[in-house]
């Protein structure tokens, strides 16, 4: 009974908990539905995923209207992987929320906060798992809304302007891709993905739906920070809450990077206006620049979650790299990166939001000499930053592995370089943050710090395990991810 | 202890005595006693093992998938057996110099030190008995990994800069090039195993073997070939005991074990013989081998020395292995174990020279022999080794080198040998000659010998260096199976 309604299900759980969390109006009993929601979320991911493993193509017709006619919930082991990535972060984020809204958010609005979490979750969960073009929208806007919130109730000022930044740039991005839906709609007469992709073969007029793949590649791309569209990221992700800029960072821009993957290989993959345009070198060259350009930024950063903010620009370029090279290595890196670059990132903005949690401060200047007062802190963020670095036995080295070798499979020499010698670039920001912390002498700010309590360190901690878990195991990662990219090469011609 | 438990041992062992000692770190005593009980067990296991390998035997085990068709595996062969028996055993050597050197120096942060120094020979280990190349670039970042705290010991500026070039030049060529390398080898041959005769086979063109091998051999920094020496010098900063085992030994070694083991076990020796986009290798090492001994030779500081004097070691190895002529492949597998006891001699005698009398200039060591006469003649003994005088060591290595050469018509590596012989003399000798026999300078702080378990080391390896020129059996028996020719 439950097991074929499990689509909606994930969906609608966090939905309605958003509204029960407002009427109660109690900060401890929101921590709590969060939590059990999260929980939900995640076994309902994991039921999927193992669902469509057996099956291939999960379809759910709501509200019994067939599709192409009604919404379809549409889950295949693409999307099932982002579901699993997305109920797993906010699992591990929902313990680490205690005490970090606790610290950092006025008491009487930790409920909406949570409220807004629930509402944020339910948005990027329904992103990934609808096959509607315009029932996306709708997600994006839901968990755009609530994330500007999320950002805005960052302790300092600037949160406010960061979210106002980001509401410009996101309601920006999020028209641009309704006027492409909107164009595709007009040419094809259907918003059910899965259809408008057999219908596109079809159309006589090539222009409406060229711009339709303009104004939905530049939306799209404005949503999941590609260089240079990035300019709201790393201010939203520095001035949140310690556990919003987690989460955020594992699953935003990863579902944006999703509803890329979704249009290019299965909307578009079969029509021949796509072939017409370079789509495949300008990904190439806006990937390289941010491999190359937001990692060199990182490296001057004086703020630590500026560092990562920066950093995930340039990580987010190894996942374009793998989008553009197109073939089922490279794509295989793109979508494993996806997962272990949500699951490092997180663990390192949380790891940043316990450092935060007892200095007050997360500039270098700051920073001097942590490594004596919180060894344990310190430690994993080394750890979390090997694999943003590329190495061996960490998540990180496993991408690098499929890109260098998608890189190879299309026998351009100097592409296979660019991935191996911008990891060096992350050598660079990641030895900062080591030379500040293990080799300088403690300053003024850190008397009487103590490490950071376990509530915030052991989520943090699991996340740093599953970074290493996943570098040595491969075969839960590299598998689904190998799979997906072949239902996506499938879509191609 | 079957030849598979005898295998996990070596390589679990380290690792176990690590987490002791840092448990033990509020009792000195126990602290080093387990290092140096953790380092005699090791040496057991792995000398364990040994009859095993000589008889033929080839243990192996496979732990799990990395990536799919990638599995971290090990496999003994003669070559990592040899260079695991010379790691483990200067390992206890060298314990015992620690205890005497960290002591007397009264160096802090000791108990991260000797973790750090397990967790090393841990990953040298498992570099020694890595199956394929994955596994082996796996424990090779690790031990950078873990030798970098080691590197920038003292934690000031200079430590902080050393341990950047060091951490910077490692990296880079791994990751660069290595890594490229490895990944391109499984691309085109569809396993990354070490196998007797090569995996490439005929699967690659000439300049595509060309350009593979130079991603390897740049790309193992660790073997210090020129342009990517820079990092050894640099490691210098570290406390002697560092520079002695890891940046005489396990480190360097680490990185000459691995291109010879890529040059017989991926590319295969017949395989690339004879082919002409190969022969850029033995000049650059034969450039690095001329080029490294004048800079030693130009080099007062007795640590630059020595570094100088391994990069320009180190290349023989690479050259011997590069001129693909079994007996030569044999001087480079003996060279291994022949330079490891050498060198390692020779630091520990810096290492007592500074402890002792606070010198680390080759010009302050006039007459210095009359106070250190122990200390210097373990020097002697190690530099005449270098040399290639007999009876030591190093006389067999170059023996065999030098057959190689004549046995397939290269002279110009006998050339350069011949030429490096002279260098390194001239950059040795001074020193045993002004520590004997010129008068100490005047008002030079009297000062007697270095601590006792630091003078029972340096004459435990020096006497091994004269041992193995007596006793080359073994390692000659797993040299000459490594090259492929009958006991």
């Amino acid at each position: 009974m439950i097991g074929e309604h499990l689509a909606a299900l994930q969906v609608v759980v966090p939905l309605m908990a958003a509204p029960i969390i407002v009427l109660v109006r109690r900060g401890a009993f929101a921590w709590a539905l969060t939590m059990v929601v999260s929980i939900a979320s995640l076994a309902i991911a994991l039921a999927l995923l193992v669902q469509v493993r057996e099956v291939g193509v999960v379809s759910y017709a709501l509200g019994s209207w067939a599709p192409p006619w009604g919404i379809e919930y549409r889950v295949d082991i693409v999307n099932a992987f982002v579901l699993v990535l997305i109920g797993l972060l906010a699992t591990i984020g929902g313990p680490y929320a205690w005490r970090s809204f606790a610290a950092e958010v006025p008491e009487d609005q930790h409920y909406l906060g949570y409220a807004m979490f629930c509402l944020c979750l339910a948005g990027l969960l329904g992103i990934a798992i609808t096959g509607d073009a315009f029932n996306l929208f709708v997600f994006l806007e839901i968990s755009s809304l609530s994330t500007y919130v999320l950002i805005a109730l960052g302790r300092e000022r600037r949160a406010l302007v960061a979210s106002y930044q980001y509401l410009i740039m996101g309601t920006i991005g999020a028209t641009f891709y309704v006027i492409g839906v909107g164009l595709l709609f007009l040419m094809t007469g259907t918003l059910n993905l899965h259809d408008l992709a057999t219908r596109l073969g079809d159309v006589a007029h090539a222009r409406p739906v060229l711009a339709a793949l303009a104004f939905v590649t530049v939306g799209i791309s404005l949503k999941l920070a590609l260089f240079p569209l990035h300019f709201w990221l790393p201010n939203a992700y520095a001035y949140a809450p310690s556990v919003v800029s987690a989460f955020l960072a594992g699953t935003a821009t990863k579902v944006a990077i999703y509803v890329l993957l979704r249009f290019y290989f299965t909307v578009f993959g079969k029509s021949e206006i796509f072939d017409s345009l370079p789509t495949q070198d300008i990904f190439l060259v806006l990937s390289v620049a941010a491999m190359f350009v937001a990692s060199a930024a990182a490296a001057y950063q004086e703020n630590l979650k500026h560092l990562l903010a920066y950093s995930s620009l340039g990580q987010i370029g190894y996942i374009t790299l793998g989008i553009a090279l197109a073939n089922q290595a490279g794509l295989t890196g793109a979508i494993v990166h996806l997962f272990n670059h949500g699951v490092t990132k997180s663990a390192l903005f949380l790891l940043a939001g316990c450092i935060w949690f007892r200095v007050h401060s997360l500039r270098f200047a700051d920073l001097a000499g942590l490594a004596r007062v919180m060894p344990l802190t310190c430690a994993g963020f080394v750890v979390g930053g090997l694999s943003l670095i590329g190495v061996p036995a960490t998540a990180g080295f496993v991408t690098k592995w499929y890109l260098v070798l998608g890189a190879l499979e299309t026998g351009h020499w100097w592409i296979v370089f660019l991935p191996v010698v911008s990891s060096l670039i992350a050598v660079w920001y990641v030895w900062r943050f080591v030379e500040a912390a293990y080799f300088r002498e403690p300053g003024p700010a850190l008397i009487g710090i103590k490490e950071a309590p376990p509530i915030l360190l052991l989520p943090a901690y699991v996340l740093v395990a599953l970074t290493v878990y996943f570098g040595l195991d491969t075969s839960f990662t590299v598998g689904t991810a190998s799979r997906a990219a072949e239902v996506l090469l499938g879509g191609l011609r | 202890m079957s030849p598979l438990a005898a295998l996990v041992a070596a390589l679990a062992i380290p690792l176990i005595g690590a987490l002791l000692i840092a448990m033990a770190g509020r009792a000195p005593n126990l602290r080093e006693a387990i290092t140096l009980l953790t380092a005699v067990l090791l040496f057991l296991a792995v000398a364990s093992l040994t009859p095993h390998v000589l008889a033929g035997g080839r243990p192996q085990l496979a732990l799990f998938q990395i990536l799919p068709g990638l599995l971290l595996a090990f496999r003994i062969e003669p070559l990592g057996m040899l260079f695991a028996l010379v790691a483990s055993g200067l390992w206890i050597v060298n314990s015992i110099y620690s205890i005497g050197y960290m002591r007397a120096n009264r160096e802090e942060h000791q108990t991260r030190f000797y973790v750090c120094f397990a967790g090393a020979l841990g990953a040298t280990m498992a570099i020694a008995f890595a199956g394929n190349l994955i596994t082996l670039f796996l424990a090779y970042e690790a031990l950078t990994l873990i030798t970098y705290p080691l590197v920038t010991h003292h934690g000031d500026e200079e430590a902080k800069r050393g341990g950047r070039v060091y951490l910077g030049y490692l990296l880079t060529t791994s990751i660069v090039l290595l890594l490229v390398g490895i990944i391109f080898t499984w691309n085109v041959a569809g396993t990354t195993d070490f196998l007797p005769g090569g995996i490439l086979g005929d699967h690659l063109g000439k300049a595509a073997t060309g350009g593979l091998l130079a991603l390897f051999m740049f790309g193992i920094g660790k073997a210090a070939l020129m342009p990517v020496h820079r990092w050894l010098p640099a490691a210098m900063v570290a406390p002697t005991p560092v520079s002695a085992l890891l940046h005489a030994v396990a480190v360097v070694k680490a990185g000459v074990f691995s291109v010879v083991k890529v040059i017989v076990y991926i590319f295969g020796v017949e395989n690339i013989a004879g082919l002409s986009s190969v022969d850029w290798l033995p000049f650059m090492a034969s450039l690095t081998i001329i080029l490294a001994s004048i800079i030693a030779l130009r080099s007062d500081n007795l640590k630059r020395r020595l570094a100088y004097s391994t990069v320009s070691q180190l290349s023989y190895v690479v050259l011997a292995a590069a001129l693909l002529a079994p007996l030569s492949i044999v001087g480079a597998v003996f060279h291994i174990a022949a330079h490891a006891v050498s060198k390692i001699t020779l630091f520990f005698a810096a290492g007592a020279i500074y402890t002792a009398a606070h010198k680390t200039e080759v010009s302050q060591l006039d007459g210095i022999g009359r106070r250190m006469p122990v200390t210097m003649a373990a020097f002697t003994v190690g530099a005449l080794s270098l040399i290639g005088i007999p009876p030591a060591a190093g006389f067999v290595s170059k023996w065999y080198i030098v057959s190689g050469a004549a046995a397939s018509g290269q002279i110009g590596a006998i050339i350069v040998l011949v030429v490096s012989t002279l260098l390194n003399a001239a950059y040795f000798l001074p020193i045993v000659y002004a520590a004997f026999f010129r008068p100490p300078p005047a008002g030079d702080a009297a000062h007697g010998e270095a601590p006792i378990p630091i003078l029972i080391a340096l004459v435990a390896t020096a006497a091994m260096t004269v041992a193995l020129f007596f006793f080359a059996d073994v390692p000659l028996q797993l040299a000459r199976q490594v090259a492929g020719l009958p006991d």
